[in-house]
């Protein structure tokens, strides 16, 4: 790609100095209401002043794509700031991904006392029995681990306590009961209709497009409706809260930061789709909607991978 | 845009809201340099309070509790504050002059990076004056040092990481799309100057590992606040899972610090030697190279921490391989001044001082591969010496080099060769007066990060401290040699400035007007 000599640079913005200073806000608020006794306040107005710029920051340019300021090579730009976000996005699962797999690999087995020392031989060497038998004697390895290794010693006195029940597979004739993977098919079924209301934007059929992207919104909004669901029965009914041990930890911050991800696409969905009432974006240039699209199939595969990691294999 | 820039004969609200509202690399690569210089002055006076307590044995000035803070602050000030951004700086005021492009592809966003760094570090900073004080845990935070024992001012520390995070992954977002798409006609990328190659990777490891680092404060603020365990072996997780998640990030970071000091060099030694840079292809394969394994050998930091041993040994053998693209880098910047036309300028000696001592930094890093020596090695002052010699005489040396070397073409004006050359020899001597004495304490057994010692280790932490304030001083003459260039320098306006130089920057007028290349040139 090669520079046309048109390339749309800017005049000076006030947004960026205004999307710092709520960022710090936000920031400094956050550190503060999380401290015993803080309050949201600070958080709250750093939070406004984050949505005002950014509802600012894309109507502008919105407008300056409207105005045809935009050059197929700005596109582009566009079109790679996003993908390699995404891709900060991905390593950013990474490290949880990495986290669960360290953790239910090793550390599990090395608590319990079961491992060698070595990969080459997995005879439980001396060490390993000694250090189960001194730290945590009585804690067997197991995933999901429903009692913790402070159970396995202190009993009732421990600080952490493992779950109740846990968000496995119950079995064949349960399974209809199985929250995730209803919101497994969910999910897949919204990364189809998106894709059919992506390839009717195409065809310049704004009426299917309007339709199956409305659909897609839908489905994201139920989606995060029966996680919230599930979230309530792990809460009152299964004792499987964040406090759960490592089980509780990992499953709330894998299923947690997904959500909050499935918020964050489905709004961006939205305002496509408000944005497509209105008319905007055209068989051939429709980058926000697209970015939208795109970000919303990486949520579903993160899913996938959570399904399979965090419910299936278990 | 047809206007030029505010100065300060348009009055001093024009004026400061051109730097605050600016979309411009050159202005905002101006933003970022002096930002970084302030941030390197105040990590460099906790530098000194740290020799200063440190110059003779027993507790002489500070309380212990304040040196944790001190050794903490000096490192995350230096590593996010000082030099990750001056190499930022140097990518907006070059890369878009060494590519043929009218400015970075997405100027908003790269301003908005800049303008974060600012509250970033006065949250971090303004919790050294907060109940409890600032972070005590060292840079590294390992947790349960930052989880269990820490501050509660920690919270500051963890969301003052965050939106630095967003900052470094926008501003490598920028890099990544300036270089992908920014290019004049022609310049392909195996004709890009070395620096914007070594930027580019550099920013690909920016964005892969910044999440990474997210993740892991993210972990610390969970298990503070809202009794998760994920190091916490009581509840099934693991302190050691918080190395692992910290080093993933941590080593790419110490290359993310280096690599654009590999391409700054690679283009102030050709000059210098009037010859092109030897190997140009196979630095870039090299630089490709040291990248890759760096993802893949983060544990060599972690030897005594209870691997299996498979482990230690794959950490060990992946470790050693560095040294291979990283002597092919040292072997053609030697090769490059074979038989060249030399001169001394200022930022060539600085360049020839990086190669020397790059090389023995990473040499000391070899003996710290070795996982059986590193048990003897592991948390004294031999590692640190080990990365000052890269952190310092690698990084900084360059970034000092880099302002020499360009600070010509970007005001059009001569800095003073004489003060330059008495500046880089304080430094240089001062600098391994500095360090050349930690590397015999730690071999002795002298622990990092206290802040007291046995009398053994008394003549030594004393020569170092002297090093540190010769050192230091260096750094004041470097201020003072810089203002006095851009205000009373002799004008130049040689495009070339260097009799050797070449490269699409060395094309502009002299000093580089505000907007540059707004038509592409072509590049043969």
């Amino acid at each position: 790609m090669s520079t046309e000599g048109t390339y749309y640079v800017p005049d000076q913005s006030k947004l960026p100095i205004f999307a710092a200073t709520g960022m710090g806000v936000m920031a400094y608020g956050a550190a503060s209401w999380v401290l015993e006794g803080g309050s949201s306040t600070i958080f709250l107005i750093g939070s406004l002043i984050m949505a005002a710029v950014l509802y600012k920051w894309w109507s502008i340019v919105i407008d300056e794509n409207m105005r045809g300021l935009a050059s197929p090579q700005l596109k582009h730009s566009y079109v790679l700031g996003m993908l390699w976000f995404i891709f900060s996005e991905v390593m950013f699962f990474a490290c949880f991904f990495g986290a669960l797999f360290y953790v239910r690999v090793l550390v599990n087995s090395w608590i319990g006392g079961e491992a060698a020392v070595g990969w080459f031989d997995d005879t439980p060497t001396d060490a390993a029995a000694a250090n189960a038998q001194h730290l945590w004697p009585g804690y067997e390895a197991a995933w999901p681990p429903m009692i913790t290794p402070d159970q396995a010693v202190n009993g009732d006195a421990a600080q952490f306590k493992g779950p109740d029940q846990n968000m496995s597979f119950p079995g064949w004739d349960r399974i209809l009961h199985w929250l995730p993977l209803w919101n497994t098919l969910v999910l897949i079924t919204s990364s189809v209709t998106v894709h059919i209301a992506h390839t009717a934007l195409k065809d310049d059929n704004r009426k299917k497009f309007n339709t199956w992207l409305g659909i897609t919104v839908a489905l994201g909004i139920f989606f995060l409706f029966l996680q919230v669901e599930e979230y309530i029965e792990a809460y009152q009914h299964m004792g499987l809260t964040l406090e759960s041990g490592i089980y509780g930890t990992t499953f709330f911050m894998l299923t947690g930061f997904h959500g909050m991800h499935v918020t964050l696409g489905t709004v961006m969905l939205l305002i496509q789709w408000i944005r497509g009432l209105k008319g905007h974006f055209t068989h051939d240039d429709q980058f926000g909607f697209e970015a939208a699209s795109w970000y919303w199939h990486f949520v579903d595969v993160v899913w996938v991978g959570l399904f399979l990691f965090v419910y299936v294999l278990a | 845009m047809a206007h030029g820039p505010a100065t300060l004969a348009d009055g001093w609200g024009k004026y400061i809201s051109r730097w605050v509202f600016t979309t411009n690399h050159k202005d905002i690569g101006t933003l970022y340099l002096w930002f970084s210089f302030a941030m390197f002055i105040m990590g460099g006076a906790f530098a000194m309070i740290i020799r200063a307590e440190l110059f003779q044995p027993g507790m002489q000035l500070i309380k212990p509790e304040f040196f944790n803070q001190m050794t903490t602050m000096h490192g995350l000030v230096m590593v996010f504050g000082a030099i990750m951004p001056a190499f930022v700086g140097l990518a907006n005021w070059l890369i878009p002059m060494m590519i043929g492009a009218p400015d970075m592809a997405l100027p908003r966003m790269n301003n908005l990076s800049f303008w974060i760094l600012p509250f970033a570090f006065a949250i971090l900073t303004s919790t050294l004056f907060m109940e409890g004080g600032g972070p005590n845990f060292g840079w590294t935070f390992y947790a349960p040092l930052s989880t269990t024992y820490a501050p509660d001012t920690v919270n500051y520390f963890i969301f003052g990481v965050h939106i630095m995070g967003a900052s470094s992954i926008m501003g490598s977002i920028n890099i990544i799309a300036t270089v992908m798409n920014m290019r004049a006609p022609g310049m392909t990328y195996m004709k890009m100057p070395l620096f914007v190659w070594t930027w580019v990777i550099t920013a690909f490891l920016l964005v892969a590992v910044m999440p990474v680092l997210a993740g892991a404060v993210t972990m610390m603020l969970m298990d503070i606040n809202f009794g998760t365990s994920f190091f916490d072996a009581a509840g099934g997780g693991d302190p050691v899972l918080f190395q692992h998640v910290f080093w993933f990030f941590g080593h790419p970071e110490v290359y993310i610090i280096i690599l654009p000091a590999f391409g700054v060099v690679s283009q102030i030694i050709p000059t210098f030697s009037r010859k092109p840079l030897f190997g140009y292809s196979s630095m870039v394969y090299a630089t490709a190279a040291i990248a890759f394994l760096s993802f893949v050998v983060w544990a060599h930091h972690m030897f005594t921490v209870g691997m299996p041993i498979a482990g230690e040994l794959y950490f060990m053998y992946a470790t050693m391989l560095i040294a291979v693209p990283t002597g092919v880098k040292v072997f053609n910047w030697i090769t490059t001044m074979y038989r060249g036309s030399l001169t001394f300028e200022t930022p060539m000696l600085f360049s020839i001082a990086f190669v020397i001592l790059f090389t023995f930094g990473g040499f000391t890093g070899m003996m710290l591969s070795i996982a059986a020596a590193d048990m003897q090695y592991h948390d004294t002052y031999f590692v640190v010496a080990h990365f000052h010699y890269v952190m310092v005489a690698g990084a900084v040396f360059s970034g000092t080099a880099a302002v020499y070397y360009w600070l010509p073409k970007w005001c059009g004006k001569m800095y003073d060769e004489t003060m330059g050359k008495v500046q880089f020899w304080i430094a240089f001597i001062g600098f391994n007066i500095t360090f050349m004495p930690q590397h015999f304490l730690g071999l002795a057994g002298m622990p990092r990060r206290y802040a007291d010692y046995g009398l053994q280790f008394a003549d030594w932490n004393m020569v170092s401290s002297i090093g540190a304030f010769m050192y230091g001083g260096a750094q004041i003459l470097f201020l003072f040699n810089v203002i006095r260039t851009i205000g009373w320098g002799k004008p130049t306006d040689d495009p070339k400035v260097w009799e050797g130089a070449e490269g699409l920057e060395w094309t502009l007028p002299t000093p580089a007007p505000y907007h540059t290349f707004s038509t592409p040139p072509k590049v043969k």
